[in-house]
């Protein structure tokens, strides 16, 4: 697969001397989901705002399909979709003048047939010709992606996409997301929601203070630093754990009525097994069986926090 | 070049005009309307020629003027200013596209709207007074000339303010009163000494006599003069556009 985007030692120093970036090495596969996951402050729109123009870099080099973004900007910025944090629209425009201007201000010719499609699939069809000061907050935002996907842009960066949005464009946004990865669009997304990296993304990276400390196949990340609890109701009350329950390293509740074990990775089924073996040889009735994995947010807490 | 971008800022900044069409077309024409009954109509009657021109056509060269720079300054300030202020400048900054090309597209429309603006005063001043314009072809060229480079100077100005305040400051304190007082409503010959010493170091004296100079092919000062100092007011703004592009300055972190 080639790399749709690369970032070598990216620094970024503002002016009043806070480093924001510390030396971020990170390569994109074309087609790829990637999710950049990062408490408030870690560097996440910095960094994409480096790529796609907004910010200078201290130092580093970044390259878009093989462009690099400073000495071929135009050809750089032409694959590149930008939908920012902030909600900032021109109240006076009109939905498809907005989208109008975005596409030639990238440098193509109006293409209705596109325009329609673009904002049929993020209803906004019927409100075309509102001014975006009529609209609500979750239709601005629509717009914006609009705007963003007026060019046909091959990498599309998402800058906390739902944050403060309604679950409806929410639902909206991820199916568009898909129907991008099925056009072999790039789409990388910066979020402090872990469920969104979790239901969306391939590949996970997290960042904090600046600094990239982990970048992963999602599955892989769960295997790797996930855990799953699993737990075990017994019918009748055990006072200690058994002698042949002891090598399976199990915890037993202080009501003596719940066993328990705790197994790093992303499967536990050989364990359960062994031990729901060993309880029916040796007649310990059980009545339930409970497993809870731990999500992104887990493993990601854990991760930050070790760092601190 | 991406002609598509330049043409996306021109036309949308255009339609902002439309937009508030009132505003950008009707208050102007409106007030130099009256300054034609008052200087023109009911004032002019009673003044002499000015080298045999009527005092009533003398002053349309002026009024255009006093119109068209302070209206290429605000509208070019206020086109830059107003992505700035409301966050959408992302999207300029994330284009494809050079500062030569965003500064055509801006200039540009802010310069079309002026000149635009200069033609319409200029029938309603002809509804009010008559006179012939000698040198209409360098007449019409002088004023896209100035349009351009005072709508570059707005420019300037938009990219530097931090507020509304101060891009109204420029036009308001500046340029109208140098308008104003740079021979509008009279030929600096008629100042007494000093006081013309004093007028020939503002620089819109030589823009209002240039013009003047291609309705009438009246002059005090050489036209050439006129053009020289245009032309390097519009060389100076370029240079510093470019050099705001450049570094990034109130732009780009
Ligand atoms: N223009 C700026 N000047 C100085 N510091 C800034 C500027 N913009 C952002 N920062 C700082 O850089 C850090 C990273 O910011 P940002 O990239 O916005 O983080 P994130 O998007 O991950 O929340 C923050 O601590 C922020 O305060
Ligand atoms: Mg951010």
């Amino acid at each position: 697969m080639t790399n749709i985007l690369a970032i070598e030692r990216l620094t970024k120093t503002y002016d009043n001397g806070f480093v924001a970036l510390k030396g971020v090495d990170l390569t994109i596969a074309q087609g790829e989901i990637f999710a950049l996951l990062g408490p408030n402050g870690a560097g996440k729109t910095t960094l994409i705002g480096i790529v796609c123009g907004l910010v200078r870099a201290t130092s580093g080099k970044v390259t878009v399909d093989g462009c690099d973004i400073a000495a071929d900007y135009r050809e750089a910025r032409q694959k590149i979709g930008l939908v920012p944090q902030e909600l900032a629209t021109n109240q006076f425009e009109t939905v498809l003048e907005a989208v109008r201007f975005s596409r030639g201000l990238f440098g193509k010719a109006p293409n209705p047939a596109h325009f329609e499609r673009v904002l049929r699939d993020l209803s906004l069809w019927d409100k075309k010709d509102q001014r975006i000061g009529a609209l609500s907050g979750g239709m601005k935002r629509r717009v914006l992606i609009a705007k963003a996907l007026a060019h046909e842009p091959q990498i599309l960066f998402l800058d906390e996409p739902t944050a403060g949005v309604d679950v409806e464009l929410r639902r909206d946004m991820w199916e568009m997301v898909r129907r991008l990865r099925e056009k072999g669009v790039t789409v990388i997304l910066t979020t402090h929601y872990i469920e969104e990296a979790e239901d969306m993304a391939d590949r996970i990276g997290v960042i904090a203070q600046g600094e990239l400390i982990l970048v992963e196949e999602k599955h892989a990340l769960m295997r790797r630093l996930g855990q799953i609890r699993v737990t075990i109701g017994l019918t009748q009350k055990l006072d200690a754990l058994p002698d042949h329950l002891s090598d399976l390293a199990l915890d037993l509740t202080p009501d003596g009525m719940t066993l328990a074990f705790t197994q790093k990775g992303e499967d536990c089924d050989d364990r359960l097994g062994a031990l729901l073996k060993t309880l029916v040889a040796r007649g310990i009735e059980f009545r339930s069986v409970n497993s809870e994995r731990s999500s992104l947010e887990d493993i990601f807490i854990d991760l930050v926090g070790r760092r601190r | 070049m991406n002609v598509y971008a330049i043409r996306a800022i021109y036309i949308n900044e255009l339609n902002r005009t439309w937009r508030t069409l009132y505003q950008s077309i009707a208050s102007p024409v409106i007030s130099t309307a009256l300054y034609f009954v008052v200087f023109g109509s009911a004032i002019g009657s009673r003044m002499q020629a000015i080298d045999g021109v009527s005092y009533g056509a003398f002053i349309v060269p002026g009024l255009i003027l006093l119109t068209v720079l302070t209206e290429s300054v605000s509208n070019a300030s206020f086109g830059i200013y107003l992505p700035r202020f409301l966050g959408t400048i992302y999207e300029l900054l994330s284009a494809p596209i050079s500062a030569t090309e965003v500064i055509i597209g801006f200039v540009g429309a802010a310069a079309t709207k002026s000149v635009i603006l200069g033609l319409i005063i200029f029938a309603t001043a002809r509804l009010f007074v008559p006179f012939e314009v000698v040198h209409p072809v360098l007449a019409f060229l002088y004023l896209v000339l100035l349009s351009t480079t005072f709508a570059l100077f707005g420019f300037i100005l938009g990219l530097w303010a931090d507020g509304f305040e101060k891009l109204n400051l420029i036009p308001m304190m500046v340029i109208s009163p140098l308008t104003f007082l740079g021979g509008t409503f009279y030929s600096i010959d008629m100042l007494p000494g000093v006081w013309r010493q004093i007028a020939l170091f503002n620089p819109i004296v030589y823009l209002i006599e240039g013009f003047r100079w291609t309705f009438y092919d009246i002059a005090t000062l050489a036209p050439v003069i006129s053009l020289a100092l245009t032309l390097s007011l519009l060389a100076v703004c370029f240079a510093v556009v470019v050099w705001i592009f450049r570094t990034g300055y109130r732009l780009r972190n």
